[in-house]
Parts: C-alpha cells; structure tokens; sequence
C-alpha cells in the first residue's frame, strides 16, 4: 500500500527515518483533499442534473440553511484541518528536534556550491558523506544570499541564512547516493547548486575518515577537487587553537578561566550568560558565532563592548574552527584529541 | 474601445439618453472619462493585455524546460522571465482584474449608485495603474529583474539586474490598488439607493467591500519593504545585511505581511463573482447569505495573521510555526463555509448550463482542491517537503489562474452583455471554456507531482527524471493557451458584428440588471427603490428594468 501511493504520488525513495512517517501522513492529507473535493464536486453534479431548468420562466423557493446545518459546514472541515494539523506539528517538532546523540557536520552554502567541514579534519565541497544509521546534525550557514537545504529522499529542507546558523537533522537509513538541491532562489546558478549526499555503511565511512585523518587524498571519486580550501591541518579544535592566537583573540580571552578584558573561554560553552540588558543568553554556536562577526550586540555583564567584529576577516571554516576549539574547552571534561562527534549540547535551550 | 458604425446606427433613435458606450466617441472622452463603467472598461482592456503578455512568458518558459539542459534561451533570461511572469500576472493583472475591472463597472450598478464616490480619483488610480505598469516595464527593458516577483533581500539588494525600477514599478502600483479600495469603501458606505441595507447588499459587494480593507491596510506594508529594498539597493545602508546588523528574514515578513492578504485580493472578488453567478444560473436565492457574507470579512481579518505559514523553513522558531500552522487552518474554514452554501445554492434551484456556468464549475473544483492543498501546504511538517517545490507552484496557481481566472472568465461572460450590449457565441464559448479547464489540468496537475518528486521552483535546469512530467505540463500549457486565443477571438467577433443582446439575457436578479444594458451614463434615470434581496426568485417577473427611454 505504501508503496503503491508513493509510486502514484511520485514521492522520491524513502531513505531517511523521517520519510515514511511523512509520507504517511502525505497519504492522509491527499486522500482525504480528494474525498473531500469529489464529494463537492458528486454533490453538485447530482443538483444540476435532479434541478435543471425546465422553463425559461422557473420560479424556485427561497431556501435558507437552518443553523444546524451551518454549523456542520463549519465543524466538519474544522475537525480535519485541526486533525492535520496536530499530526503535522507532532512531525515538525521532531523534525526541528535534533536528538543528543548526533554527529555533527558544519554547512557552508555560498554562489552556488556547498561546503562541508567536520569538526574532525575534513572539509569537502559539494560531497557530504555520513554514516548510515547515523544522526546527523547539519550546522549551516551561508556566505552570501539565501539558500536552502534540500534533500527529497530524506524530505528535510532548511533555509540557509547569513549571519546565523540554522539546523537540521536525518537518519539516513538506506546507504546510497542522493542528491542535495538548492530550494531557495540564489540567482543565475541556482539550479546547479546541486551536491550529494553519500550515506555509507558505517565500516566504510569509518574506513574513509581514517583516510581523511591521515591525510590522504579526499578526491578518490572524481569529485570537483577544491582550490579555494586549505587541506585540513590537524582537526578543527587545534585549527581553531590556531586561528585564536592568529587573529590575537587570546589577548582578550583565557582558556584557563582567568578574567581578562573579554570572557574566558573556560567553561564558556553551555553557560548562560547575563547580559548587559539583563536578560540570560545561552552560549551556543549561534550566540558565539553572532559574538564573532557583531560583538556589541549582545555582551555579557561586566565587560566593555571593546570587541572589533571579525565580519569578512573569518572565512566560514575558520569560525567552525573557533567554536569547535571554544566548545573543547571543559574543565569537568577537558579534550585534547579531536572532538568525538556527538559532544555537543543541545542548542536554542532544549 | 472600438465601436463600429453598425452600432451606433443599431441605436441610433432608440434611447433618449444615449448608453455609455455613445455617450462621446473621441478618445478624449475615454481618456478623460470620470464615467466608472468607462474607468473599468479601460482597467478591463489593460489587464487583458497584461495578461496576455504575462501568459506569453509562461509558455516561452514552458517551452524551455522541455529539456532539462540548457536550451532555448539562457538562465539569466528564464530567471528574468518568470520574474516578469509573476510581477505582470500579480500586480498587473490579478490585483486590478475582478475589483478595478469589474468592481468599477458594476459595483455602482449594484447599489444603485450613479457612479463611485470620488470619480475622479477612480481615473487617478487608473493612470497610477498605468504610471506603475510603465515604470516596471522600462526597468524590465533596460536590465530586468531576476529575482522573483517575490524580491528576497539579501538577493534582491545584490542582484547585478536593474531591481530598482522593478520594484518602483510595484510601488507606484500598489497606490493604484489603495486609490481603487478607498473609492469603493466610501461608495458602499454612502451611495447606498434607498431601502439597500447592509443585509441587502449583493454578495459581490461584500466580497469587493472585504477586499478593499486588505488594500488599504496591507498595501502600505508592501510599499515599506519594496521602498526599504529600493533605498537599500541605492544607498545601502545594510537593514537586511547581517554584516551590519541587519536582518535577513525581516524582508519576507515584511513581504508576506502585504502579500498573504494579497492573495485574498486576488480571489475575495473572485468569490464574489461566483456567489453572484451561481445565484443566477441556477436562479435561485443565496444559501446562507449571511454565512457568505460575513465569511468574506472572516477572510480578510484572519488573512493579516497567517504569513508566517510561508516561514516555516526559514529559521523562525517551532513555536512560532506552528500557531501560524493552527491559524492558517481558520482561512480555510472561511473559504468552506463559502463552497459548501455554493453547492447548497444550486438545491432545488433551476439550474442552466451556460458559458458562465462552465466556469463556476470549473471555479469550484480548481478552489476546493487548490484551497486544500492550501490547508496541506500549512500542514507544518508536510511543508518542510513541499516547500519551494513546484507543489507550491501549482497549488497557487490551482487559485490564481483555476479559481481567480476562472470567475475572471464567468465575470466576462456574465457581464458581457451589461457592458456592451452584445451576445456571443455560446457554443464557441462551452468550447473555449472545456478546453481552458482541461488544459489547466494538464498543465497542474504534473506540477503537482513534481512537487511531490522534488523539483524545486525556479530551475533553469533540472535533474533528468524530472523531464517527463515537465513535457506533460508544457503540452497541457499549450492547450491552455488556444483556449484563451479562442475567446479573445470569439468575444472580439461579438463586439463587432455581435447581434444585440436583450436587456437582461439571463433572466437575472442581481441588481445590477435593473437599469438597461449597456446603461446610460448616469446609470438610473430614477434611484431605484430596494426592496427585496438580490436574486430573489420566488416570482418570475424579470425584475424591473427601468427603460432610459
């Protein structure tokens, strides 16, 4: 039955845990907008052949609807569209819910291609490969206008926006190919935005991290090679540990907890912050990177807003960089080696 | 507007007070008409036009993505076009086409009013409406637009094509739209004729009444953010620039502020169209006047608060998806109430299959199931898929064009008579309207399914399994197209040679067929005198026709 829908519906393969869930309730909606529209179209086809006009000097009776039946007209639809939309919602919270245990992957949408930088070394363009069976969770952000994430078999989309992070989540259930479209208008090459998504059985992504942890080349399948992105040094945490004391963060900022003229990175990821204003921020990816690129927006109680916007002075890698290096910064669990994938908080509070 | 020498020698002696048509020939006494019948024949001519040229677009864009390479033309190009496509189609021809077209002519008529409460700010939005088509059609010329009829920033303010006169364009229009709602607004509250209470008044006229607020309340945000937008392009001062503060997102609330209760615009005066029509084909009172009536407001007030339905995948938060989810599921409720007391007015009525009638029916299935889809795109999670696809695409277009040109189509037939005097061919008609909504279908309902299989809208090119369904659709556009060439070819012939129409050919009780057809200038000798309810069809006395002679 599910299968049969899907074929005459023209629903793409079901390759993510999301998938036949939405598609379930896709035959739901469909099937009742049918029911729905065939019965007012049954209906009115019955009066015009029962009520035809018979002369040309007809007279008909003045009908008015008696309140029960007003109300039915009301209630009726009301009853489904509420329906739909309880079932609708519970699906949308989940799908905007990422679950702890995710691997993440940081997005980088810019005219007209797709970059992906994993917090433990390799970045990759155009070419996300997860692990099957995995929780992913894309971190994304976009370089210029307006994107949007778009993969039909998982049938999740997220817009991706500039000057802030943005997230989505899948499970990519079935290893294979597929493909990533741009869903928001971006200009001229909009439609050639387009990348792939390879969900590999674990071993073999296992196997291919290895590769890209030793170094090894990352362009065994005849992808673009990219020209416009430094081969990967070490992970991102000690990327990042480079970035800060290139661009003089660390004259502001301590790692070891010490007050100085900025917050100290110690512990600083998770924490929530009183602001200057008086309301309480929760440091997460999104406030540390909004922190970056327009400091005096927001700035924690007790501190000067003395910091210079790093706006267009950190390409979209190195800000990953940072806040990866600021995440590893635990004193109850301090890391040294590459961040393992699922370290990180949930973020907006939950 | 032509008028042949046949007809005025048709005419000629008949009437003492020449109709409106006769009333002056120059093209000085059109220009500089404050006739409203002349204003909305003018509006009438220039949306056709409009949509025309807009239609022209779509099928040369149709034609390019029967092959998923490029071809035809390049991408610039087809972003260009259904840029224009859009801009054309909304702010020229679907904003202006049912209220200032036939709002103009016959809202008058149906409250027995000799004219609109300010004449000649009824021509000022006419020549606004002309100003704006002018300034966006020279930006169009020189550079174009490429970014949608839509206008995202941060796009839209560092695109390399001319947006500025684009949305200038749309700017200036936009005061068109409040001078034609304002007009209407005063005009239903005081040229009321005597004994027309507000519960006596036409169903049109409330669906026009209800779509003249959206106007001039939503219009003005409009204004805001293509000004905001046009400033920002020329002195760019970073307001939907994150760089320098500035917030990307802010532009589409700001949009879809304005243009979700646009797009009641575009169908209330549709309703309102079909309300009147079903009433008279099947010759029978309204079923539930009130509950059509007062839907129409429920319409335009609920209408201001759903646009975050447009939202859902742009970051803003569940929360917030998801009570724009739960109140876009009332909009629908208002439309249901509306299609069921249609069916219900066609019960035990007396029912005839004209041209008109074609079209209602086609008007009712395009709404119902295009309004559903509406429900199901507002659905939250389903709109994560759906969103930007071409299921959107169609679903709006099952409004737009099915159900808004659809009652555009009824409301020319309908009136055709009223306006000019002329009969046209019915068969002609019947065959034009079966093959506009079997076309339509065929042109849709693909784009349903490419939605569905995941195409997102405005691709110049496209991944390959998408191209059967694409060559359906163009193939379904093409035979769309000769539908409409038909009737412009038919209702052309009929306003030149056509034979003269009876007074009231339907037998009809709206009230606008209480004065002769086409009316003299001054619409009534006399003020009629209301006092029974529009399309009251317990006798079978044609209602009183008041002879100009």
């Amino acid at each position: 039955m599910n299968e049969l829908l899907r074929r005459l519906l023209f629903l793409p393969d079901q390759a993510s845990s999301f998938a036949r869930d939405f598609d379930q309730l896709h035959y739901f909606v469909i099937l009742t907008t049918f029911v729905m529209s065939t019965a007012v179209g049954l209906t009115a086809i019955f009066f015009f052949i029962r009520y035809r006009r018979r002369s040309e000097t007809q007279t008909t009776p003045h009908i008015e609807p008696p309140a029960w039946m007003e109300a039915l007209f009301v209630v009726v639809p009301l009853t489904f569209f509420v329906a739909w939309f309880f079932l609708g919602y519970r699906e949308f919270v989940r799908q905007n819910t990422p679950p702890i245990d995710t691997m993440d992957v940081y997005v980088m949408g810019k005219q007209w291609m797709w970059k992906f930088a994993y917090p433990d070394g390799p970045n990759s363009i155009n070419v996300l490969r997860v692990p099957a069976g995995q929780n992913v969770r894309l971190l994304m952000t976009s370089r210029d206008v307006i994107h949007s994430f778009y993969v039909p078999e998982f049938r999740v989309k997220m817009d991706v926006l500039p000057g802030r992070y943005t997230e989505l989540w899948f499970n990519a259930t079935t290893p294979g190919r597929y493909q990533i479209l741009c869903a928001e208008y971006c200009g001229a090459g909009h439609s050639i935005m387009r990348g792939e998504v390879i969900a590999l059985k674990p071993q073999e992504y296992e196997d291919w991290a290895a590769s890209q942890r030793r170094g090894l080349a990352d362009r065994q399948d005849g992808q673009p090679t990219a020209l416009d992105f430094t081969p990967p040094l070490g992970n991102l945490v000690e990327q990042g540990k480079r970035v800060a004391a290139d661009q003089g963060c660390l004259k502001c900022h301590t790692t070891d907890g010490t007050r100085h003229i900025g917050p100290t990175w110690l512990d600083l990821y998770g924490r929530r912050e009183r602001l200057t204003d008086g309301s309480v921020v929760l440091v997460d990816e999104a406030y540390l990177t909004e922190s970056m690129m327009d400091p005096a927006l927001r700035i924690v109680e007790g501190f000067q807003p003395v910091m210079p916007s790093f706006q267009g002075k950190l390409a979209g890698p190195e800000t990953a960089a940072l806040v990866e290096f600021i995440k590893s910064l635990q004193s109850d669990a301090v890391r040294t080696g590459p961040s393992e994938g699922p370290a990180y908080a949930p973020i907006r509070g939950r | 507007m032509r008028l042949s020498e046949a007809d005025s020698h048709a005419l000629a002696g008949a009437p003492a007070h020449p109709d409106y048509l006769h009333d002056g020939t120059t093209v000085m006494s059109w220009l500089n008409t404050r006739d409203h019948k002349r204003v909305g024949i003018m509006f009438l001519v220039s949306v056709i036009f409009f949509f025309f040229v807009g239609g022209l677009f779509a099928l040369l864009m149709r034609f390019k993505l029967l092959q998923p390479g490029p071809f035809f033309m390049d991408a610039l190009s087809y972003n260009r076009m259904f840029t224009l496509h859009g801009i054309i189609m909304i702010f020229l021809f679907l904003i202006p086409a049912i209220p200032s077209a036939f709002g103009n002519f016959v809202l008058p008529l149906m409250i027995g009013a000799r004219d609109v409460a300010f004449p000649r700010l009824n021509l000022a939005s006419f020549y606004v409406y002309l100003s704006g088509a002018t300034i966006a059609i020279w930006g169009m010329l020189h550079g174009g637009a490429d970014t949608g009829w839509t206008f995202y920033a941060p796009y839209s303010t560092t695109s390399p094509t001319q947006v500025a006169p684009v949305l200038l364009g749309a700017f200036v229009l936009g005061f068109s739209s409040i001078l034609t709602g304002l007009n209407f607004i005063v005009t239903v509250h005081t040229l009321r004729a005597p004994g027309l209470n507000w519960m006596k008044m036409p169903l049109f006229v409330w669906s026009t009444y209800a779509t003249s607020i959206i106007q001039i309340l939503a219009t003005p945000v409009l204004a805001i953010a293509l000004l905001i937008v046009t400033v920002e392009r020329i002195g760019g001062f970073g307001l939907f620039d994150p760089a320098r503060g500035g917030d990307p997102v802010l532009f589409q609330h700001m949009f879809w502020f304005y243009s979700h209760p646009a797009v009641y615009i575009m169908i209330l005066p549709a309703m309102g169209v079909i309300s009147e029509t079903v009433c008279a084909f099947s010759r029978k009172n309204p079923f539930g006047y009130r509950a059509i009536a007062f839907s129409s407001l429920g319409i335009a007030f609920v209408g201001f608060f759903t646009w975050g339905h447009h939202l859902f995948v742009a970051g803003q938060s569940v929360f917030v998806g998801g009570a724009f989810g739960l109140l876009s599921m009332f909009v629908g409720i208002f439309t249901a109430i509306k299609v069921f007391n249609w069916v219900g007015t066609m019960y035990r009525g007396a029912i005839t299959f004209k041209t008109p009638f074609a079209y209602i029916c086609g008007f009712l299935y395009f709404l119902v199931f295009g309004g559903m889809t509406g429900v199901a795109l507002a659905t939250t999670s389903l709109d994560i898929h759906w969103h930007d696809t071409y299921f959107v695409v169609a679903h709006f277009h099952f409004i737009m064009v099915g159900a808004s040109v659809m009652a555009f189509l009824a409301a020319l037939h309908y009136w055709f008579p009223k306006m000019f005097g002329k009969t046209y061919h019915e068969g002609w008609g019947l065959v034009a309207a079966s093959l506009i909504i079997l076309g339509f279908n065929a042109t849709f309902i693909p784009q349903f399914l490419l939605g569905n299989f995941g195409m997102p809208r405005r691709y110049y090119q496209y991944p390959e399994h998408f191209q059967a369904l694409n060559v359906a659709s163009t193939a379904g556009a093409t035979l769309l197209g000769f539908g409409f060439v038909i009737i412009v070819i038919y209702l052309g012939i009929a306003l030149r040679w056509g034979s003269r129409s009876e007074e009231n050919p339907w037998g009809s009780k709206g009230f606008e067929w209480l004065t002769a057809s086409p009316p003299p200038t001054h619409n009534f000798d006399e003020i009629p005198t209301i006092t029974q309810m529009p399309h009251d069809y317990r006798t079978h006395e044609p209602p009183g026709v008041i002879r100009v002679a």
